[in-house]
């Protein structure tokens, strides 16, 4: 860059464009009071507790099972929801078939539609009487309020993003290659395993982290299917919503707290894999 | 999304880059079936059963005086924080990809992080600020101001969960269209709102449109955020997808239903414009999905 010729690292580099100043101004001041300043809110209460407060928190059999619960069925959602994710990817970015930019636009509506929609809807379905419980019903299986509703609702939010960080590089993948492959006398099963699948890792996981993260964090889809049953199928952040209503701020805050670790944990992490596969394939 | 693939050669089933007729379409009514049974079939259920009992009782649930308030708080929440995060977005945009500067990849990182924060813990850090237990809520009280529980702290709340949509759309697509353009209407004399205006507004109109149908459409919906901040004081500070909740739990579930119809509706309305917008302007819409 120009800038190494330059004795010191200046803050900006020269631009005849305006509004540097107002802008970025803008930019900070809004994102302070709006996202940074109460976040800081929420750290602060919580190092007001320590971290052994924060442990004794965590460690309570209560919060300790939703934690287990929201993490726990969030991972198999996100696994579900990601392999079935890179199904549909694949069907829509390499197939033609009638209807197939209507199925794309599909995908999608677990963004649009709001979860308390998705919330009722799931568990109007899922409950025992219900068009799909019925059916579950006669194989034994109980799907709302137990852990298999919330795993449900957190498939449905979370395939979005699997679909949607996959997608636009099974578009990009370069085919001859693939035809190399073929070429050279690998069967299409060898040729997608050993040529097609490995630079796509890095989308899956991407997409996995994200899916998990939502699912996680997410309440409205999932309360109204779950039941709620303390230590079976109450999750996280609903346990949060109960501290709150009995005035336990400092409870609330301990698990918000742990929660926000993991997403931490999570975007870390996708950082990463985007870094390594920057490293390994030249793109993210 | 839905790029053009640049082969023409897909279709065809003797191609050797591509599965056998059975195998494929076996794995398209895989991705079909999934989508249905996960995806179509909820959103079905929600018009099913608002219409369960019929037209009367459908439209009886909209001739409530709640069901009104929660339309009209709804409507006011949307109308504040849309426009706060349209200016936000603008903003940070132009001070991100017309500049280069120090830190901005932390600026931006930052920028996402309402993004990764659970909806219920994105309340929970108003009510830790402005709550009677919060940071400055004794002096709130003192001055008699009520933001918890109240319809300020639904907008705050609201405008945290949609903070990024605008900005995240617009700063790749920004970046994308470089600065020459507006440092040459600079050139011709412009103003730089002059060149925003005429040069940068056109540019990025579609990309703006599409981040603002989303936009709209989260702050409309937002459910667990603005739960925890509005109180559920029915009348009041009842928006419609916490009318939603109310009516659910009170077993009112034709009405319960017929409200989230018109949340389901906007959410159809807005899936379609957006395809649409996909469909047309794909290449005015987001900047090249590798980025840079």
């Amino acid at each position: 860059m120009a800038q190494s010729l330059r004795p010191r690292r200046r803050f900006r580099q020269p631009s005849v464009i305006p509004g540097f100043g107002l802008t970025l101004g803008y930019t900070l001041t809004c994102l302070g009071v709006i996202v940074l300043l109460p976040l800081a809110a929420l750290v602060t209460r919580a190092s007001g507790l320590g971290l052994s407060g924060i442990w004794d928190v965590a460690t309570d059999p209560r919060v300790a099972s939703a934690l287990r619960v929201s993490f726990g069925v969030s991972l198999l959602a996100a696994l579900t929801a990601s392999v079935f994710g890179f199904l549909i990817a694949w069907v829509l970015t390499r197939y033609t078939f009638p209807g197939r930019k209507i199925v794309d636009a599909v995908v999608d509506l677990p963004f649009a539609l709001p979860t308390a929609v998705a919330g009722i809807a799931l568990a109007s379905l899922y409950a025992p009487n219900g068009l799909v419980g019925a059916q579950l019903a006669k194989f034994g299986i109980e799907a709302a309020y137990t852990p298999v509703g919330i795993y449900i609702a957190m498939v449905f939010i979370g395939l979005p993003f699997a679909v949607r960080t996959v997608q636009p590089l099974i578009v990009e993948i370069d085919r001859e290659i693939e035809e190399a492959s073929a070429t050279l006398g690998a069967t299409r099963l060898h040729t997608l395993v050993r040529v097609v699948l490995p630079p796509l890792i890095p989308a899956v996981l991407t997409g996995f982290a994200l899916a998990f993260a939502r699912g996680v964090g997410e309440y409205g889809s999932i309360i109204f299917i779950a039941g709620n049953l303390p230590y079976v199928s109450e999750i996280a952040p609903l346990l949060i919503v109960i501290k709150l209503s009995e005035f336990d701020y400092g409870g609330a805050c301990a698990i918000a707290t742990i929660m926000l670790g993991i997403s931490f944990v999570t975007l870390l992490a996708i950082n990463l894999i985007q870094a390594w596969s920057r490293r390994r394939f030249g793109y993210v | 999304m839905s790029k053009a693939i640049p082969h023409g050669d897909i279709g065809r089933p003797a191609s050797v880059v591509t599965e056998g007729s059975r195998v494929r379409w076996l794995l398209i009514g895989t991705a079909i079936a999934f989508l249905a049974l996960f995806l179509v079939l909820p959103l079905v259920t929600v018009f099913v059963q608002a219409f369960a009992k019929g037209w009367e009782a459908y439209l009886a649930a909209f001739t409530e005086q709640d069901a009104h308030a929660a339309i009209r708080l709804t409507l006011i929440v949307a109308a504040i924080a849309v426009p706060f995060n349209v200016v936000f977005g603008i903003m940070a945009s132009w001070a991100i990809a017309k500049f280069e500067f120090a830190g901005k990849n932390l600026l931006v990182t930052l920028i996402d992080l309402p993004f990764s924060v659970s909806p219920v813990v994105s309340g929970l850090i108003y009510v830790l600020v402005f709550g009677a237990q919060g940071l400055i809520g004794p002096w709130l009280i003192e001055h008699d101001i009520q933001i918890i529980f109240a319809v300020p702290g639904i907008v705050l709340a609201t405008i945290f969960v949609t903070f990024p949509f605008v900005a995240r759309q617009l700063i790749p697509l920004m970046q994308e269209q470089g600065t020459a353009e507006e440092e040459a209407a600079l050139t011709l004399g412009a103003s730089g709102w002059h060149a925003f205006r005429t040069v940068t507004l056109p540019n990025i109109r579609w990309g703006l449109l599409y981040s603002v149908l989303l936009c709209n459409a989260r702050a409309m919906g937002e459910f667990g955020a603005v739960s925890v901040v509005s109180g559920h004081i029915r009348g009041l500070t009842n928006t419609l997808p916490l009318h939603v909740e109310i009516l659910y739990n009170e077993y009112n579930f034709v009405a319960s239903f017929a409200v989230a119809s018109l949340l389901a509706g906007l959410a159809l309305v807005t899936l379609a414009v957006k395809s649409g917008l996909e469909w047309r302007y794909s290449a005015d819409i987001a900047a090249g999905a590798r980025g840079h």
